[in-house]
């Protein structure tokens, strides 16, 4: 039996950034606000302090923090004539769980996309003509530009206290930062991060080819920070132990940094964890969501109403309630047709491997966006013509995640086990280092998520299924990137050097990247997307689906500066527009 | 995964319900026999040299034993419901065969085919040269064993090093011994006063959590 | 038409009850400046319904309800029988109340003070809240021996006004003695649980934790805090490199930060004015015991603490030249390090950082280095703490 609750102005299922971020807005506008998050409560001091966090085989190995696939998980194919087979361990990417999601244990690496990301289908038609584009590509503009995200990009940088190095000033270009970057209001509220040997070897090398290095910008802090709403971060101490871990000494923006002392004290705030919602009621295309079903630790179910429904769970998960809840027409790949699983996109990575034989590297000082990176080959500023492809990488040495279980590496040729490859990874350890391009993911007909015929979850609801492999623009694009990526890493002398491209079938199995974007995405057009350029749902227009499953397609950077701008920009034509006049904002 | 390989799971997984516990030796889910040859697999993969002890000797059958006897043996956390259907590599391991199992059955097998082919000597009794050998055909999938025999092979590489280098409360990498052959400082937390020292070598010992 | 007339009738009701409504008001403020809540709203519970359990050195006292309900609160007691128990710590019976309600403080109100408290409380909804009674071992289960304490420790107060202090010191020295109570728990107590007025504002301890000098002593004291700090500590929780934790986090949620800006500055500036008290010169710690607190200090507590002990302002407590870390007794420093702790949040301070507790992975002697370290390093003095002490 549905047991029916109390109802509250507004319901955000899904507590990591996005929720947190709609929490805070949401409950400073007066609303009371119930947030349901599926995972359990943490905090810095009773769940990572630096006395228990530094343990590499319980977080980045048995993966703590992240959602466990028994709870949930998805099935996966390469293409339709297969057939989809759950991701029985993950491997190519971590989705969080837990109160602050992954933005508990991401590395904090926060970028803008460039101007030229959001109207990225228009550009390329008109720069480069009709026949340009494969015809399965199915990219589109935003329908939101650089300039109208641009307040809520610094928003969200002055929430977190971000450190780097501003390269474009409202038009002014500054030294030491990206010169690609989309103008900024103001520069990065705190300065860069001390940098470790590797990244400046990756740096000097790059300027001597001719690149424009500059730091990583970072929400690991170079230095404490008092936000906006009085929140005190620590300085980041290069423990090392970042990417898949909580920080231990309040260095790292999370919500539990930034956010949640803010909202702990607010009565008309209230968190519910252990929660995992099952379903969103409504009364069909055009009416209202009515408020979403739930259910806890203790097996009952629950109906809770509310008046403002916040769908800001990962990716997928959004993509499956709004396919459980039958909202939105399913994506259907054989006529194009259809919205809601449409445009899945990744991240297409790749990386170089190199060794010293005479420097010290010391790969353990580190953090998670720690490092130095060059935009030279990323966005469009360059001639993609003669190249043959659309997108781009950026280029980079991260310090980040060289921890010895996961990370031990060797010269080519060194056996796999016994004498001699101990003999390696003793040399090696302390002299060697990764760089990496990151590159961007164009959305096709063939890349989409829908729910799967066969597998189910603890609750007997399908899994999803999702249905990827690289687009052959994409390969092209990363196999030219990595090129001029291993021509940085010759550069630097290494003692030996291994290029790893990336190459189909895009597998499961190795970790890549945990930048899973689309699937409700945005747009101005709700014949090819989900949500309005306010993240609010074309069907019922008091849902709103926020997170990257809002990307058309992806662009090269880590995407949640990009999450966190189009959450703030939702939140406020909420809280000034919405409630004032409840209906469609677009 | 083959059907046979299914239908001997299921046999197995019948048999692991009564896993012995030894409380004497302090292992939760090795037999002795089972852990010796844990121990002289660990040895071999990485061996003992003038650079510091094996992998055995620093407790790769404790680190080994104590992840079987939980969530990890059992795959408690991973999704394991059927059907299991055989996929391509790029779609994940899909097999009902937990680490456990694997361990059970696999170590058995594999000290059975040292016995066929040596004359009655089990794994631990062969030479180092001879269980290199023994190990080199299980990685290059000569060794027939439920679940495959490369498969095998490279469940136990990954286990002996990440035992070699976890933190000790784990049970292997005892002394430090993994994070001292390459230099990582383990759990420290600060590095502020280093990190723009570029090339100086670290001078603190490496430290463990517990 | 009507309207007006409303309007004045409402404008002649204001004016009548506004006298009353005055007094309501200043009672309110005054259970404010006397933290009463601390002790008689239980947590999340009815404003002023009593059963919080308050620890004593003798054991346990159940705040009384508050409220005026007939069988269990105030509703029977008459404005005298309240005013005595308030201010002069007798029963309507005429026996004693436990000194853990601090009427030798309370006796600095007026008896028009006393009748605007009862007047706040008597607007509180009344909560049916049995009291529970106290739990204090023989003999100071005896009440009548309260007399020969009543007549040890509570003289009638001492006048406060001292030659050439203006009217903010006059003010924020009748809150630290008189409301506020401030020396119940930052005043040394004698055998029997009284202050030791001897030794006034030399730091004490409240449930376990130190509460520190407030003299103007320059380790130990608030000699090294600008009065603008205490006020800022009084009103957020954090100041000068330190954060409110233990039983001090409450004091600020429930009675100074709800304080007026005017009263912080007066008790700031009061207790500036206090003299530094005679101390004494640590030895000089173990050589040995400081290297090993070093090595132990730079991977436990550097990460946060910073090499330098100057923590980070709002969110790490400063090590260097904390009055709590070189307190005499090293009772709560000891017990953080094993125990962890919590800071206040305050609206001005909002990020209430935790500490967490290293008991499981220190042991006594590694606590007591670490704490020998830090009480001797960066400028601080203070007494080497031994392994016996750092055991529970």
């Amino acid at each position: 039996m549905t047991i029916r609750l109390k109802p509250v102005d507004a319901v955000i299922i899904g507590f990591g950034w996005s929720g947190a971020l709609l929490a805070e807005a949401l409950s400073g506008a007066g609303l009371t606000v119930l947030a349901l998050e599926r995972g359990p409560f943490r905090d810095t001091a009773q769940d990572f302090p630096p006395s228990r966090v530094a343990d590499e085989l319980r977080y980045a190995v048995r993966h703590d923090l992240v959602v466990k696939p028994a709870e949930n998980t998805i099935t996966f194919r390469n293409k339709t004539s297969q057939t989809a087979l759950p991701v029985r361990a993950l491997g190519s990417f971590l989705p969080g769980s837990g109160v602050g999601g992954g933005g508990v244990h991401w590395n904090g690496q926060t970028w803008r996309f460039r101007p030229s990301d959001f109207t990225l289908k228009s550009r390329a038609l008109a720069r480069y003509g009709k026949n340009f584009l494969a015809p399965d590509l199915t990219i589109q503009d935003w329908g939101v530009s650089y300039d109208e995200l641009e307040p809520f990009y610094d928003r969200f940088e002055y929430l977190c206290g971000i450190s780097g190095q501003a390269g474009n000033l409202r038009g002014a270009r500054l030294p030491g930062g990206n010169p690609f970057e989309g103008a900024r209001a103001r520069p990065y509220p705190t300065p860069p991060m001390a940098m470790p040997y590797a990244p400046t070897l990756f740096a000097d090398a790059a300027r001597g080819v001719g690149y424009h290095p500059f730091p990583q910008p970072s929400a690991n802090l170079s230095q404490a920070y008092t936000n906006p709403f009085g929140v005190v971060l620590g300085a980041c101490s290069y423990c090392g132990f970042c990417e898949r871990f909580g920080c231990g000494n309040y260095a790292k923006a999370s919500p539990q940094t930034t956010i949640l002392p803010i909202l702990r004290e607010r009565a008309q705030f209230s968190l519910r964890t252990q929660c995992t919602v099952l379903t969103i009621a409504h009364d069909g295309k055009g009416s209202k969501a009515r408020g979403v079903t739930y259910t806890d630790d203790s097996g009952e179910v629950f109906f809770q109403p509310a008046d403002l429904v916040i769908l800001s769970a990962y990716t997928f998960e959004n993509i499956r309630l709004l396919l459980l809840s039958g909202i939105g027409a399913p994506y259907d790949p054989a006529s194009g047709k259809g919205v809601v699983g449409r445009n899945y996109s990744y991240q297409t990575t790749s990386s170089v491997a190199l060794g010293f034989a005479d420097k010290l590297l010391n790969p353990f000082i580190g953090a998670g966006a720690l490092g130095m990176v060059i935009d030279d080959w990323n966005g469009d500023h360059y001639d993609h013509g003669p190249l043959g492809f659309l997108g781009g990488a950026y280029l980079a040495a991260l310090a980040t995640n060289s921890r010895p279980i996961l990370n031990h590496p060797t010269p080519p040729g060194t056996p796999r086990w016994g004498a001699a490859w101990k003999r390696a990874v003793a040399k090696s350890y302390l002299r060697s280092m990764r760089i990496l391009a990151s590159g961007s993911s164009l959305s096709h007909r063939g890349a989409y998520c829908d729910l799967d015929p066969t597998y189910r979850d603890r609750f007997r609801r399908p899994l999803l299924r999702l249905t990827f492999d690289f687009h052959p623009n994409d390969l092209k694009m990363s196999a030219f990137a990595t090129d001029r990526l291993a021509e940085i890493g010759r550069a630097m002398r290494p003692e030996w050097l291994v290029v790893d491209k990336r190459e189909a079938p895009y597998s499961i199995v190795p970790y890549q990247s945990t930048h899973n974007v689309g699937g409700a995405i945005i747009g101005a057009d709700p014949t090819t997307s989900v949500v309005n350029p306010y993240l609010q749902s074309w069907d019922l227009d008091n849902l709103f689906v926020v997170g990257a499953s809002a990307f058309p397609q992806n662009a090269s950077y880590n995407p949640t500066g990009t999450v966190a701008a189009l959450a703030l920009r939702a939140a406020e034509a909420i809280t000034t527009r919405y409630l004032r006049a409840p209906g469609p904002l677009a | 995964m083959r059907r046979r390989d299914l239908l001997a799971s299921s046999a197995v997984i019948a048999l692991i319900g009564c896993a012995a516990q030894t409380p004497e030796s302090g292992l939760q889910f090795f037999t002795p026999e089972e852990a010796a040859r844990v121990t002289a697999i660990a040895n071999r993969l990485i061996p003992a040299d003038e650079l510091g002890p094996g992998a055995g000797e620093v407790g790769a059958a404790r680190f080994i034993d104590r992840a079987l006897a939980g969530a990890y043996g059992t795959s408690r956390d991973l999704y394991m419901r059927p059907p299991f259907l055989p996929g391509v590599p790029s779609q994940g391991a899909q097999s009902p065969l937990t680490p456990a199992v694997r361990y059970r059955v696999g170590l058995a097998a594999l000290d059975a085919h040292c016995r066929a082919a040596f004359a009655g000597r089990g794994f631990v009794d062969l030479s180092g040269q001879e269980q290199d050998r023994v190990l080199a055909d299980l990685e290059q999938g000569r060794i027939a064993i439920t679940g495959g025999g490369r498969a095998f092979f490279d469940l136990v590489l990954r286990d002996t090093v990440a035992g070699f280098f976890a933190d000790p409360q784990y049970g292997g990498n005892q002394g430090m011994a993994g994070w001292r052959l390459i230099g990582f400082p383990g759990a420290r937390y600060d590095y502020r006063d280093v990190v723009a020292r570029h090339g100086e070598p670290y001078h603190l010992p490496p430290v463990a959590l517990a | 038409m009507r309207g007006a007339f409303c309007g004045v009738l409402l404008l002649l009701l204001a004016a009548i009850s506004a006298r009353a409504e005055d007094r309501v008001a200043v009672g309110q403020y005054l259970t404010i400046l006397g933290d009463c809540a601390a002790c008689h709203t239980p947590p999340g519970g009815a404003p002023f319904s009593g059963g919080r359990r308050i620890p004593t050195p003798f054991g346990w006292v159940i705040a009384p309800n508050l409220t005026f309900d007939r069988k269990s609160g105030l509703g029977l007691w008459s404005a005298a029988d309240f005013d005595r128990a308030l201010r002069f710590g007798r029963k309507p019976d005429g026996g004693f109340l436990y000194p853990a309600h601090p009427y030798p403080y309370f006796a600095r109100f007026t008896a028009e003070e006393s009748a605007a408290i009862r007047a706040y409380l008597a607007t509180l909804a009344p909560v049916y809240q049995p009291a529970r009674g106290a739990d204090l071992p023989f003999p100071f289960d005896f009440r009548v021996l309260l007399w020969f304490w009543n007549a040890l420790y509570v003289p009638a107060p001492p006048p406060l006004r001292g030659a050439g202090h203006d009217a903010l010191w006059d003010r924020g020295a009748w809150i630290a003695n008189g409301p506020g109570h401030c020396g119940a728990c930052h005043t040394p107590k004698t055998l029997l649980g009284g202050d030791d007025l001897a030794r006034a504002w030399q730091g004490g301890m409240a449930a376990g934790w130190l509460a520190p000098a407030l003299d103007g002593d320059p380790r130990t004291g608030l000699g090294a805090w600008r009065e603008a700090e205490i006020a800022q500590f009084l009103a957020t929780g954090a100041a000068h490199g330190q954060l409110a934790t233990g039983p001090m986090a409450e004091v600020i949620t429930l009675s100074t930060a709800q304080m007026t800006k005017a009263d912080r500055a007066a008790i700031a500036h009061y207790l500036k004015t206090l003299p530094q008290s005679p101390g004494s010169v640590a030895p000089a710690p173990p050589p040995a015991m400081m290297a090993a607190g070093e090595a132990l200090y730079r991977l436990r507590c550097a990460p946060c603490h910073g090499r330098d002990g100057e923590g980070t302002a709002g969110l790490f407590p400063r090590l260097a030249g904390s009055a709590i870390v070189q307190a005499p007794q090293p009772a709560t420093i000891l017990r953080v390090v094993r125990e962890g702790t919590r800071a206040v949040a305050t609206k001005a301070a909002p990020t209430g950082p935790a500490m967490p507790g290293f008991a499981g992975l220190l042991d006594d002697g590694a606590i007591a280095a670490i704490a020998t370290y830090i009480r001797n390093s960066w400028g601080n003095a203070a007494p080497a703490v031994s392994e016996a002490e750092a055991r529970r």
